[in-house]
């Protein structure tokens, strides 16, 4: 037993954290999220040039052929940083997407392009029904002579807008489960039929979209992996951002404790500091129980998932229901403690919260996955 | 990052497990230890007393101490597996638990000869039994403001005062005590740690009986009571360093209750029991009461283990152990409040009933459970330490 990380991975986070800091400051979150792009190329090719994007593809693949825990490392610090742009979106979703089910060829073509940066990439599945499970696939993809026609709507499409190249997932036809009959395919972003609009969602850091498909047809080559086979494979996908994002709320709650405890230090109140007052300091503590917890559930899912423990799914799905009320409570005192200069466009706890709020409810709320845990448990 | 067991860590597991299997007959198992430190009465004590010596005799006791004072030498890890082990059988905690976890290991440290050759073997053996007289009326959480007086008579003490939640002060044979022998001193300096003979002329253990019925705790009065030098543990007016020696073994207990087994009965219950005409666990609010509190359960867990991999690696301690009393005692008591919960007006029986064959276990640790965010640290205070030690912020 070692519950700890190694000292590759120690390694890792330093390297992140360094280049964070320093390229990645508050100020240029703000003013990459007030921009469509979301961040700059020369960032997107750093990242690149550190294998971030290519992080849980295999070698052969173009990717490092790390593991879920080597993510969660990342994924810490970028949270920490709330770094902006389709990181998600590209190697965590599309890219993940063509990793697990596409086939040699496809993953050939472009798992190396997006570890390179070369190519942007996401994923398509949510509906406005906003459901997680395989029934929420109700998009139709209909078979015609070489391929498909795709019709209906996508919702919450991370950085759709950025995409080279969208996964979508749809309904191929109506199997004996809701499982059955689902497909993935590869859309070009200049495919025709396709329309791509942004939410006016509050996280600008991590745009969402609404993908419309009107009749766009693709060849039989866009399907990626086999016909009607596609949910256990995008269930695989979103198990991984599940856990990424536990993980990235990990890195942001802690990094409001830090600001939240620093504040409480120096801000005084009749004649103290805010911090030596119980009602603060019991409040900070029960922050620090809420972000150590968080992580545990989270290392714990990481490593179960790696090692495909029979209990992954349930590791899964108790750490993303820990971190996501985690997430909403660790940002909401952050900002109670702050006063009224928490609730301010000027200082950086917004950025936090609204990032927190996002991730709080994508892939799954707590309510979602506490049911999910209820029933593997009750299984 | 590994949960699994090492090869020889899993080897220790599987010896001890089966010799468990082979030796924990069913009358002596109890549904959480925890909840029964000290013995309801003389005949269980006895049962426990005979457990102690068949663990003892198989070499099962004391494990972490030095093979010369009849341990096994056993490393940091194996006490954690023995740990989880003994508390996955529903095994009870021995009599000599406090001995053989505190005080043997702060004599082994500090004791003397003399003392060691007195005491150490008879804490194994289940031949001595011990409590620990540190808490007074005026001093809980603040343990160095106690005021239990003792006045050096040259080759003796005379010890007046009262010492209070003293668990199973009834069953023992010896005390170590803490007690004030220069009052003029700064409130650490001029304490002295005694071992008392609890056949002394004027003590009295007087039952301090919780609101649940359990006799665990006494007060114990100390009046004239004569103690020979000898006993001293360490120097006289230094007795703190020799408390926090104790205290740091107390906080090194790696054993965990065994939260996730509760809420699986509670998940067997609800199936099983038509509370509101439906099966409770097809209602939602069920459903996710008991997950969330699974999950909790698991959250605490690997904080735990995290924690114990610090230790493992030599490294400072951090921010995980601090939290594992608080947030683990709050657990034990949504576990209890979540019983209530399910079971209606069945959560106020306290003996067996035809459809919930142990609402009285249910009944019972939802009122014994208020206790644990109080005894070892209120959570008040718990949150002081966390807001201080581990967050750096000012003292109110």
């Amino acid at each position: 037993m070692d519950i700890g990380f190694s000292e590759e991975q120690e390694l890792l986070r330093d390297t992140a954290r360094k280049f964070l800091d320093s390229a990645c400051t508050t100020k240029f979150v703000r003013e990459r999220m007030a921009t469509q792009e979301g961040m700059t190329p020369e960032f997107w090719s750093q990242i690149a040039e550190q294998g971030w994007l290519g992080i849980n593809f295999s070698e052969d693949d173009g990717g490092s052929g790390l593991g879920l825990t080597d993510l969660v490392v990342l994924m810490e610090e970028m949270g920490r940083a709330v770094m902006p742009g389709p990181y998600l979106a590209t190697a965590l979703l599309g890219g993940a997407a063509i990793r697990e089910a596409g086939s040699a060829a496809q993953r050939q073509e472009y798992l190396p392009r997006i570890a390179a940066g070369e190519l942007r990439a996401t994923l398509a599945s949510t509906e406005p029904n906003a459901r997680w499970d395989a029934s929420g696939i109700t998009m139709n993809a209909q078979s015609m002579r070489g391929g498909f026609t795709l019709s209906g709507s996508k919702l919450f499409v991370p950085d759709a807008h950025l995409a080279d190249t969208i996964v979508v997932a749809a309904r191929t036809r109506d199997g004996s489960t809701m499982e059955d009959g689902v497909s993935l395919f590869l859309v070009p972003k200049d495919a025709a039929g396709l329309g791509v609009a942004l939410m006016p969602s509050i996280d600008e850091t991590r745009k969402l979209c609404e993908v419309r498909f009107d009749n766009v047809a693709v060849p039989q080559t866009a399907l990626l992996g086999e016909l009607h086979e596609g949910w256990p494979s995008l269930a695989r996908v979103y198990d991984g951002a599940a856990v990424a994002l536990s993980a990235e709320i990990c890195g942001g709650a802690q990094r409001v404790l830090e600001m939240t405890v620093e504040y409480a230090k120096l801000r005084e109140t009749f004649g103290k500091p805010i911090g030596s007052y119980q009602g603060v300091k019991h409040k900070c503590a029960d922050m620090l129980v809420e972000v150590e917890n968080a992580k545990s559930l989270t290392y714990y899912a990481a490593w179960a998932v790696d090692e495909k423990q029979p209990d992954a799914k349930l590791a899964v799905s108790m750490a993303k229901a820990y971190a996501s009320d985690a997430s909403r409570k660790v940002s909401n005192a952050g900002i109670q403690l702050h006063g009224g200069i928490g609730m301010t466009w000027e200082h950086d706890l917004h950025l936090y919260m609204k990032r927190a709020k996002a991730s709080e409810v994508a892939f799954g709320d707590a309510t979602w996955h506490r049911e999910r845990v209820a029933s593997l448990l009750g299984a | 990052m590994d949960f699994a067991d090492a090869p020889e860590h899993a080897e220790f597991r599987r010896e001890f497990r089966s010799w468990l299997d082979a030796n924990l007959t069913d009358d002596l198992k109890v549904e959480d230890a925890s909840d029964s430190r000290v013995a309801p009465d003389r005949e269980t004590l006895e049962k426990r007393i005979a457990w102690q010596k068949k663990m003892y005799a198989a070499g099962w006791v004391g494990i972490s101490w030095p093979k010369e004072y009849g341990g096994r030498g056993a490393s940091f890890i194996q006490q954690v597996i023995f740990d989880e082990e003994y508390f996955r059988a529903h095994a009870p905690i021995l009599p000599g638990a406090s001995a053989i976890g505190l005080l043997g290991p702060t004599l082994i440290q500090l004791g003397t000869e003399e003392q060691k050759k007195r005491h150490l073997q008879a804490i194994l053996a289940g031949d001595e039994r011990w409590c620990q007289g540190f808490s007074e009326p005026g001093a809980g959480g603040d343990l160095a403001s106690l005021r239990t007086r003792a006045i050096d008579k040259g080759d003796h003490f005379v010890v007046n005062g009262q010492k209070v939640w003293t668990s199973g002060a009834h069953f023992a044979d010896w005390c170590f005590l803490l007690v004030r022998t220069d009052p003029e001193a700064p409130k650490h300096h001029g304490i002295t740690y005694l071992l008392v003979d609890m056949k002394t002329p004027g003590i009295t253990v007087r039952p301090l009986v919780l609101l649940n019925g359990h006799r665990h705790f006494n007060e114990v009065f100390f009046e004239d009571v004569v103690v020979p030098k000898e006993n001293v543990v360490g120097k006289i007016n230094e007795g703190w360093k020799v408390a926090i020696t104790t205290l740091m073994f107390e906080r090194g207990g790696a054993g965990g209750r065994d939260h996730a087994a509760q809420i699986a009965r509670l998940v067997e219950l609800a199936k099983q029991f038509p509370n509101r005409q439906e099966p409770s666990w097809d209602q939602t609010h069920v459903r996710q009461m008991l997950a969330q509190l699974a999950i909790e359960a698991q959250a605490l867990k690997v904080t735990r283990l995290r924690g114990l991999t610090r230790r493992l690696r030599g490294e400072a301690p951090g921010p995980e152990g601090s939290i594992l009393k608080l947030f683990g005692s709050e657990l034990a008591q949504r576990i209890a409040d979540a019983s209530s919960t399910l079971l209606g007006p069945y959560a106020t029986i306290e003996g067996a009933t035809e459809a919930v064959p142990d609402s009285g276990r249910w009944a019972h640790r939802v009122m014994g459970a208020r206790q644990y965010a109080i005894a070892g640290g209120t959570s008040e205070i718990q949150r002081n330490i966390i807001g201080e030690r581990v967050l750096g912020l000012p003292k109110g």
